[in-house]
């Protein structure tokens, strides 16, 4: 009962926006990795260190400060990078095509009012705790609209309204793997002739101290001094990044109609969730995604979430060394780590350097990330969860 | 029940198993037994102190304990249970090997207060503040706590729990979250990609700051006592939704695959639809065009004409301007045909399951085809001039029914549909 193979859509990805610490836009982005730029902040929440955002004018698209006074900054992040990729698309404005878009975004949410929390939690550390204390400080406290700004499917309500994306609109959640299933399902769907063209991405804010609190519990967060993803053996973890990708995904054939150009194709999106039970779990997992992804040689380029923490990092790079001709790049080194966002990032870049027709060049000094000369064909993007969740994509130049 | 494709040519989407717990009781004979009995769930929250609330009843499941207490922990058991009993029914693979993905619709995981007071606690301080907090996260002492607050979590478990195949997706599309769940699993079949699914959707966030947030927004019903009287959808008096707890879970299964192996069809998911209302974070669009869309959209998904649709299982929240543009929208969608087609909200008796509701209310259709009888919308006292659905008021209704359209609506314009019949169409 399958549907022969033959018959599935080839889907390009037509736009691309990213918001970071390195800057926005593509070619901010595409200058800042070849001056193997990193903008981190190693003071604002020390010992922790954080990637921050680059100064942003988010009022380049999202006119209405109304609309930016609704949204916490991890909308307002999104929200942005879905405009610049509506931008990229050539579909910014365009009711017929928007109003029937579709839309997977992976989100979080959450964002703490962490002045009211931290005056609860003193007022009860000195031992004001009456039946109804915590409801009555909630029901004083709280701005009405925060809970909006903390609701995960309300990123994609926010470029509803600001960009009038509104065929469908659904808002995957689940760390790392939220966004590579998001990636996996708007894929299969365009292949299928289900949807014609989708946004698809996420977006983080890792300046929040109520995310570090989160992380800290199991010692996640990378501490005092910087290094480089491949570099943190003796001190792993990862420093959170600020950053927001989107990527408007469409059938060829829609692409064409329109008369839009790909900056690549996407040909496959797999993922798996390993019981990270043993040790290797992750090594296995994703050396048995590997031969799904289709790719006709054994060298070539791989652009990797890889987080810096343990042991996830070094069972990725186990697996990385069974495929020694492939050329790797960490994102997690120059965004830090943007969860939901990592995904998006990769496939991000990977659309961008076949466009560019040049793979980025390493920001390693471990030297684990070797140079590679000429134009790839190929790239694959890689996942790994943090505390789960395994994916890859084949993201490959059009002819 | 003859060719194993719809009238499109994709694989027919079959349900062979159902589970459901709600404020009324574990699983669906004792749901349906009180639900049309017309029974209330809502009862004033006991679970932690509301003085100084607005709203004081919810919908909570008592009878299911978790420790530690959290929502998200009760939301996962939740899941669990119906998962349980949807598997029980279907009969499908094996002890933990589950032959095809899991969709599950679950509400937004964050650090709760009962964990969030241990933490400040922990720190010694009497004027604190998150620098102080940040010092004593680490360390492992609260590394449990890690695990229970990632959104991926309640997938997790359940993945494990019962061998689903390949990578779990949670999803939020807020009031509209279960119906998405079901809509995905339709999807994967129809693309060929799973012979089976397993669609869940899961709520257990009856907390102080939940309802403080909805209350805040001035959605939750304030009629407070009695607290079964506060859900009255379509009536006059209606003041907002109550919140309450519950989960829903389905395996669904393409027709052919459900035959081959000799399982019983529960009955058919016909058609899905959604479509986003760009006007508002929290209202609908006056002119109602999204909804309407939504609804549209199902009828063609499934290859109906409205009159083919007998009965509707209503969002009905019991808020003024759901119930309303409910309303509106679905005389434009369904025109002369209306007065014939009798409506019904289950959020009456259950209250509102927020990011289960879609599931559990396609459960609850599923059973009124089963059982030819429509539960009552309870608390019908008073109907609104302005709604005039033929509401099955405060008495269980028998009925021949042979489509179901179950609509969920939700904060961020979301709108999902769903059309369940009995047989192929």
């Amino acid at each position: 009962m399958t549907e022969p193979k033959s018959a599935d859509k080839e889907v390009w990805i037509t736009g691309i926006g990213i918001v970071s610490s390195l800057g926005e836009g593509l070619d901010a982005h595409w200058d800042a990795l070849n001056e193997k730029k990193i903008n981190v902040d190693d003071k604002r929440f020390a010992p922790y260190i954080v990637h921050p955002l680059a100064p942003v004018t988010f009022d380049a698209q999202i006119p209405k400060k109304g609309d930016q006074r609704q949204m916490e900054a991890w909308q307002r992040i999104g929200t942005y990078a879905a405009g610049l990729a509506l931008d990229s698309a050539g579909v910014k404005g365009n009711k017929e095509i928007l109003g029937r878009m579709d839309m997977i975004v992976a989100a979080g949410g959450g964002e703490r009012d962490i002045a009211v929390d931290a005056a609860i939690l003193s007022a009860d550390a000195k031992g004001n705790s009456s039946p109804g204390f915590l409801n009555e400080r909630l029901m004083n406290d709280l701005r009405p609209t925060l809970f909006l700004a903390q609701l995960s499917n309300l990123l994609a309500g926010n470029i509803a309204i600001v960009h009038g994306v509104c065929g469908t609109s659904r808002t995957f959640m689940g760390e790392e793997a939220a966004s590579i299933d998001a990636a996996r399902i708007a894929l299969a769907r365009i292949e299928a002739g289900q949807s014609d063209i989708a946004l698809v991405g996420a977006a983080h804010n890792g300046e929040r101290s109520d995310l570090l609190v989160l992380y800290e519990f199991a010692d996640f967060n990378l501490k005092e001094k910087f290094a480089p993803v491949w570099q943190r053996e003796d001190q792993s973890g990862f420093a959170l990044g600020s950053a927001g990708c989107f990527l408007v995904l469409e059938s060829r054939e829609h692409a064409e109609a329109r008369g839009a150009k790909p900056y690549a194709k996407l040909t496959k999106v797999v993922a798996d969730l390993a019981q990270r039970k043993q040790p290797g779990a992750v090594t296995k997992s994703l050396e048995a995604l590997w031969p799904k992804l289709g790719i006709t040689g054994d060298s070539g380029q791989l652009i990797t979430g890889a987080t810096g923490a343990e042991p996830v990092t070094s069972e990725e790079k186990d697996f990385l060394r069974q495929h020694p001709g492939f050329a790797v790049r960490a994102t997690g080194t120059m965004f830090g780590h943007t969860l939901e966002a990592q995904f998006p990032l990769g496939l991000a870049l990977a659309a961008l350097s076949l466009s560019r027709g040049a793979l980025f060049p390493p920001n390693d000094p471990s030297g684990f990330e070797v140079e590679k000369a000429g134009s790839p064909d190929q790239i694959v993007v890689v996942g790994a969860g943090h505390w789960q969740g395994e994916g890859m994509a084949l993201v490959e130049a059009v002819k | 029940m003859s060719a194993p494709s719809d009238k499109f040519g994709r694989p027919i989407v079959v349900v062979t198993g159902m589970g459901v717990v709600t404020s009324l009781g574990a699983g669906k004979e004792d749901n349906w037994r009180k639900l049309t009995s017309g029974e209330s769930g809502i009862k004033t929250v006991t679970r932690f102190p509301v003085d100084g609330l607005k709203s004081t009843m919810a919908g909570t499941v008592d009878f299911v304990t978790v420790d530690p207490v959290t929502s998200t922990g009760l939301t996962e058991r939740l899941a669990e249970m119906a998962t349980e009993e949807a598997l029980g029914q279907a009969a499908i693979g094996a002890k933990a090997d589950f032959p095809g993905p899991l969709f599950l619709a679950v509400a937004p995981v964050e650090v709760e207060w009962p964990q969030r007071l241990e933490l400040g606690r922990a720190t010694g301080k009497t004027d604190l503040n998150y620098d102080d907090l940040l010092r004593v996260s680490g360390g492992g002492r609260f590394t449990k706590y890690h695990h229970r607050f990632m959104f991926g979590s309640v997938a997790s478990y359940l993945a494990e729990r019962f061998g689903t195949k390949g990578s779990p997706i949670s999803l939020s599309t807020a009031c509209a979250s279960g119906a998405t769940a079901i809509q995905l699993g339709v999807e994967a079949i129809r693309r060929g990609e799973a012979d089976a699914a397993l669609c869940v959707g899961t709520d257990g966030s009856v907390n102080p700051e939940a309802l403080v947030r909805f209350s805040l927004l001035s959605a939750l019903s304030t009629q407070n006592d009695p607290p079964q009287a506060a859900s009255k959808p379509f009536s006059k008096n209606r003041d907002g939704f109550v919140m309450a707890e519950g989960a829903g879970a389905m395996v669904l299964e393409s027709y052919e695959a459900a035959i081959a192996r000799g399982a019983r069809i529960l009955g058919v998911v016909a058609g899905c639809g959604e479509l986003t209302d760009s006007f508002h974070r929290t209202r609908s669009s006056p002119d109602g065009k999204p909804i309407i869309g939504c609804m549209r959209k199902t009828l063609a998904d499934a290859g109906l004409e409205p009159e083919q649709i007998d009965h509707i299982n209503a969002h009905g929240t019991s808020t003024p301007e759901n119930d309303k543009m409910e309303y509106n929208t679905t005389a434009v969608v369904f025109g002369e045909h209306l007065p014939k087609i009798p409506v019904s909200s289950n959020k009456s008796m259950v209250g509102h399951t927020i990011s289960a509701a879609g599931a559990v209310e396609a459960v609850f259709s599923l059973l009124t085809l089963e059982h030819q009888r429509i539960p009552p919308t309870i608390n019908y006292e008073i109907p609104d001039p302005a709604i005039l659905f033929d509401v099955v008021g405060n008495k269980a209704r028998d009925a021949k029914v042979t489509a179901v359209m179950s609509n969920s609506f939700g904060f961020g314009g979301q709108n999902a549909s769903l059309i369940l019949t009995r047989e192929p169409v």
